[in-house]
This record gives C-alpha cells, structure tokens and sequence, in this order.
C-alpha cells in the first residue's frame, strides 16, 4: 500500500517536473526583440490577416490565380521548389546510412531536420492553395482513391516520408527529452526509415514533374518532355545538396554556440565532398538536358524571346555553377563553393518555376503574375519554418552532438546526456 | 534494423500503393456504350437556344442576350457550361459550340486523385461536390481547358458540362440537344453517332470537310464534330494528338510499384555490401 502511493506519489512528482521542463523548453531563449524577431512577427501577422480573407473570400481576393493559369507561386514555389530544395536529407541519409560515409554523419539530423520542416510547411503550404482543403482526408483514409493520378501518388508519398523523417530524427528528440528506452527502439528503425524515404524521394521528387506530363500542348516546348520526371529527380539531388552547403555555412554562423569544436574542423571536408558530388550530379543533368534538346530537335524554338530564357537558365544557371563547382573543387575554395550553392538554388528556382509557371501558358496573352499577397504569404511560410528550425536546434541535440555511434569530442556530450535525463538537470 | 521491421515498413508502403498493379486507364475497359453528341457545323444558326437552356436546366443566371457577345472568342465558364462562338472561316461565319469533350479516357479523371472527376460508364463525365479538394489538377491536365473553377467562393465548385447527367438519369436527353431548333446538335450512342457523321459526309461530300473532329482526338471524345471547314479554324486547341492523355502519365505510373520493390532490395544489399568487417550490428550501434 505504502509502497504504491510511493511509487505514484513519484509518478506524479515526475510528470510534474516533466511537464514543467516543457514548459520551460517553449519559453524563447534569447533575446525577444532581434530585427529577425521583429519582422518575423510582422510578417506572420499580415500573413495572418491575409489567410483570414483567403479562407472566407475564396482564392481571387488574395491570388491572381484565373481559369488560364490554375497554378500559381504557391505550387511552383512552395511546393514544387520547396520539396526540390528539401531532396538533401534523403541524398544526405543514402550517403551516411546506406553507403557508411562517416564523414557526412554531423550534417545528417540538421539535414533531415531541415528536411522534415520543408515537407511539413512548404507541401502543408499546399492547404492554402486547395479551394477545398476540408477533403484533403479523402484521398488518404480511402473513400476515394485516384490510383490512376499522379497527384495522389505524390501526396501519399509525401505523407509517408514525412513519417519515414520523423523517424529518422525522433532518437533527437528522445535525447532531448531523455527518454533512454525510447530512443534505442527508434533509433533501431533508423536503417528501415531511410531506405523508405530513399525509395519514397526516388518516386515523389519525380513524381512532382509527372504532374506536368498531361499538359502536354501547354508548357512550351523548350521544357516540356517525357523526361520530366527524370529531370526533376537527378536536379533534386543537387538542389538538395546545394541547400545543405548553404545552410551549413549560415549556420555555422548562426548556431555557433552549438556545434562542436569537432564539427567544426570537419566542416569543410563535408562541404567540398558534396561540392563534389553536386558537380557530378550536375554534369549528368546538363548532358541529360542536352539529350532532350537534341532528341527534341528543339533548334528553331532557341532564336525566340523563350529561347533565350531558356538559354540564360541553362547556361548562368546550370553550366556556370557546374565550373564553379568543379574550379571551387578543385583549388578548396570554400566561398567559391557558396557561390556555386547560390547560383545553382537560382537555376533550381527558374526551372521549376518555368515548367509549373512561366513557361506553362506561355502564349497567353494575359500571363500570371504572382500577387504581392501570395509573395508575402510565401514569405510567412519561410519565416516560420526558420523560427521553427530555431527552436528545435537550440534545444534538442542536432548539430551539438553527433547521431548514432559518437565519435570522441562529441562523445562527453552525448555520455553526459545519456546519465540523467536533460529535464531533471535543467531545472 | 531486422529483416522484420524493415518488410514491416515496405508492407505499409506498397498496400497502399498496390492497386497501381491493377490500374488501368480510366474508361479503357467499359462495360456500356458511351453516349455522345454530335455537332454539326454546317447546321447551326448561331441561335444561341442551347446556352440558354443549358443556363435554365442548371440553374445559372440567363446569359447575355445580347448578340454582340458572339464579337470575341468565349470560353464556357463558371456559370455557364456550353458557350457558342462565331468563327470566321474561309468558308464565312461558321458557329460552334463549346462545352466538355467528354473524352473516352478523360486527363480530367485521370489527374484527380479523389476521383470527384468521374467518367461514368454511361460515358458523361461528371463532378462530384463530396470528393473534390479544389486542387485544380484536373484543370491543369484538361487538353481542352474546361474545368473551371469559382475562385470567388469559401467553398469553390469546379464548373464543367455533365452533359446532362441528372438528366439521362431520368431518361431525358441533354438540354441542349433538345433546345437546338436547327437539328444541329444530336444526342445518341457515340458509336451510332461516328456512323451518322460518315453517313453525312458521303452524302455530301462538298458540303463537309473530310475529318469527323473527336473520333480519334485526344483518345476519342464523346463530343464530336462535323464542320465545312478545317477545324483549326474553329478555335480547336493546336496540337492534340491522336494518344488518349491518361498514356503520357502511364509510363511513369508504371514504374512506381518496379521501384517500391527494386529499389529498397538494392539499397539494402548496398547497405549490407559497404558493412565493414568488424562494424557492430545495426542493434549495437546505437550507444550500447
Ligand atoms: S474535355 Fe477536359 S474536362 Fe472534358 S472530359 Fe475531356 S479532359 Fe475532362
Ligand atoms: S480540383 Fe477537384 S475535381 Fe479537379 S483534380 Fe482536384 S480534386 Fe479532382
């Protein structure tokens, strides 16, 4: 009798505790009134208001969306592009878990960090754009399943990869909250969820050019073809990576505090060795795109207004960064390479933009023109998902200590975490 | 990871995408005969009777009566399904009208992942409220840009022809069929309908071009058409091949359920492959 009351006399001692770590874990660490912080909040309050008429006035009042043009900024971008962008966590997780480069393992659980927050704003962004998002659920607890649609492909992919990421960096969070139990079994699903969410990029990173496939008489020449898909897939490996060699140097910046002596000296080896692998992948879409322009005999379209857009995307935009890549490579020019990074997410931009966007519809005499409230509401997205990212990586052990097998400086970190529970020593 | 969690994993994966195994075109295999209707060029008088119906059966607001809108190109829109445009032709005015095509294998049905875009099997292709996520997929994949969307509404429809449905249901024809004073527009069997339209034209061979618009365009539509002119020059979108639109994504469907199984097989081997000697198992590595 004793004895139970005691033990739950505990319990409840513990979750007390347990929930006021929590509590204290939301609290902002930090000063409150940055410039980030200030126009942030600026950003999601007009963000706020504009969502507010969106959602009670239809899609016209905040988009410039019409019958001709279905599809705005907020696929071609948020969507489309994001998810290009996020394709690092699963080339990153394939380098580390599948091919055992342990040199790549510090930027692995920023990476699919980086990546789940991506998927989890930018493809939930897309419930802005649906007119009626109440019957998202259809699709996905099967009371009407499209297997036919490419669309429904992509969104179950998404949703299981999102899973599939979760599971990669839940071990994170079980640091984070000290559960020692926990985080063995998950880390013990790691293996499973990466090849998953290999699989599950191969087909949805491709997937997202499959969309475009039956609009076939609308997307100009220059960029439609049946190798969409095949496109969209070989650039997302790139872009992905382009993505993690920015972010790494923003936050080895921003994140001083947190990353260890240890990371910090690998640093640079982990950015040319994906500058590297940039450039290959790279030098493979620009012979594949080159293929297609051959084999579509697409000469007479080059000397047109379109042409030469085409022509600036794939020369500043693809060979350009692929030298810089190659020349940054070689001499171990590390600015070069973020140069290279930027100049590359720029092409990623324009070519995703240009068949989803600018080149679809290219002969309407009224082309769309994102509204500067779409703009605004794609900027709140990016916000949050950076305040979001902020959150975590101050408080949950992701560029602090290294994930699976520690290696020695990392190591006191993680032997430290690993003998009491963060939440009981914070206090 | 054990072999076990990791078949676990794949299992959640492929059910849900196993029906891919048996998908198959929509409309390619249909028990019923579709229905059509057949438009004849050469027999409208540009009377605009249809539109007007078709706005009072479905309960939109009378169009315009006002003979000037026939001055510029119209598209249906969202409150009103079937438009006429006037065209001229090297042959003079010539009026045609506008609506869904109801292809045999529509891109609409196929790009719509809730199927609220249906083709039934009696061949009308038709909306359904109670599905739609107003994604606006089958707007972008729609060959003749028909869907329309309210843009205007919290809770937006897509507009588009169901070439009568609710009528057909209770054994009525088309509204516009039966609106035309000038026999233009004719409701039947679609293969009965490709049968009158060659009838026709080896009537009076100088009086048609030689090409019945919809028999083979873009897989074979249930509207067809029957003009004196070529059909270029009756605002007909450029380019629509003779392949049903559903094929240009079939390639790519096809592949998915060969890369579900291949791919986690090969990355597994890979995984194991590149295992150093002495590594620990992947359950001791984690910090034991
Ligand atoms: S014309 Fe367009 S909307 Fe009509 S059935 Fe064909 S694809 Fe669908
Ligand atoms: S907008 Fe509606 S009908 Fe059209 S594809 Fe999306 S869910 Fe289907």
């Amino acid at each position: 009798m004793n004895n139970r009351n005691g033990s739950l006399a505990l319990l409840a001692g513990e979750s007390r505790r347990f929930a006021r770590f929590l509590l204290s874990e939301l609290k902002p660490k930090g000063k409150l009134l940055t410039p980030f912080n200030v126009i942030a909040a600026c950003i999601l309050c007009v963000a706020a208001v504009l969502l507010t008429i969106r959602f009670s006035q239809g899609l016209s009042s905040t988009t410039n969306l019409s019958q001709d043009f279905p599809w705005g900024i907020w696929i071609g971008f948020d969507v489309i592009t994001g998810v290009a962008f996020a394709g690092g966590a699963y080339v990153v997780t394939f380098m580390v878990y599948v091919l055992r480069l342990e040199q790549y393992r510090p930027i692995v659980r920023i990476t699919v960090l980086n990546g789940f927050l991506a998927y989890l704003f930018y493809a939930g962004a897309l419930l802005f754009d649906l007119g009626r998002p109440w019957n998202v659920i259809n699709p996905i607890i099967g009371n009407s399943f499209g297997v036919s649609s490419v669309m429904f492909l992509v969104a179950w992919h998404f949703l299981l990869y999102m899973i599939t990421e979760f599971i990669e960096f839940s071990p994170a969070v079980a640091e984070w909250l000290g559960w020692k139990r926990v985080r063995k079994a998950l880390a013990s699903l790691t293996l499973g969820a990466v090849i998953l969410g290999i699989t599950l990029s191969t087909l949805h990173q491709s997937g997202l050019g499959a969309l475009f496939l039956m609009a076939k008489t609308k997307i100009h020449p220059l960029w439609y073809s049946e190798f969409i898909p095949i496109l969209f897939f070989v650039s997302s490996i790139f872009a992905g990576l382009s993505m993690v060699i920015l972010e790494g140097s923003v936050s080895q910046r921003v994140f001083r505090s947190q990353i260890t002596p240890h990371h910090r000296a690998s640093h640079r080896g982990i950015v040319l060795g994906l500058a590297r692998v940039c450039a290959g992948t790279m030098y493979v879409y620009f012979f594949l795109r080159v293929l297609v322009f051959i084999h579509g005999q697409q000469w007479t379209y080059i000397a047109t207004p379109m042409g030469y857009w085409y022509l600036v995307e794939m020369v500043v935009f693809v060979l350009i960064p692929v030298r810089l890549y190659t020349q940054a490579v070689r001499f171990e020019n590390i600015p070069l390479i973020r140069v290279a990074s930027v100049l590359t997410l720029i092409g990623i931009v324009l070519n995703r933009l240009n068949v989803s966007v600018i080149a679809f519809k290219w002969y309407a005499p009224e082309h769309y023109i994102p509204s500067w409230m779409e703009i605004e509401i794609t900027m709140a997205i990016i916000v949050a998902e950076l305040i979001v990212l902020r959150w975590v990586v101050n408080r949950m052990p992701i560029l602090r200590s290294l994930p699976e097998r520690p290696v020695d400086g990392a190591a006191h970190a993680i032997e430290s975490l690993k003998e009491q529970p963060q939440w009981t020593t914070s206090t | 990871m054990n072999r076990r969690t990791f078949a676990r994993t794949l299992g959640v994966a492929g059910a849900s995408l196993l029906p891919l195994h048996h998908r198959r075109a929509v409309g390619e295999e249909h028990r019923k005969e579709f229905v059509g209707v057949l438009v004849d060029t050469t027999r409208c008088v540009g009377c605009r009777s249809c539109e007007f119906a078709c706005a009072e059966t479905h309960g939109f607001p009378e169009p315009n009566q006002d003979e000037r809108v026939l001055d510029r190109e119209r598209t249906p829109s969202v409150t009103q399904w079937s438009i006429v445009n006037r065209y001229s032709t090297a042959g003079g005015d010539v009026f045609a009208k506008k609506q869904c095509m109801h292809c045999n294998q529509p891109a609409c049905a196929s790009a719509c992942l809730t199927k609220a875009m249906l083709k039934t099997e009696e061949g009308p292709v038709i909306w359904r409220e109670g599905k739609c996520m107003g994604c606006r997929f089958c707007m972008v994949s729609c060959p003749f840009d028909i869907p329309k969307f309210e843009y205007d509404s919290p809770i937006p429809k897509i507009q588009k022809c169901t070439l009568c449905w609710d009528r057909l249901e209770r054994g009525k024809i088309p509204a516009c069929a039966e609106a035309c004073p000038a026999e233009a527009i004719t409701f039947g069997k679609r293969a009965d309908l490709i049968k009158e339209a060659y009838r026709r034209i080896s009537s009076q061979p100088d009086q048609y071009h030689q090409h019945v618009y919809g028999e083979h365009e873009a897989g074979g539509t249930g509207y067809l058409y029957l003009s004196a002119v070529p059909f270029e020059q009756l605002g007909f979108p450029q380019g629509i091949e003779s392949t049903a639109y559903p094929e240009l994504s079939k390639d790519y469907l096809y592949a998915v359920p060969i890369v579900l199984t291949l791919w986690p097989a090969f990355l597994l081997a890979l995984s194991n492959a590149t295992k150093k000697e002495n590594e620990p198992t992947d359950h001791e590595m984690h910090h034991e």
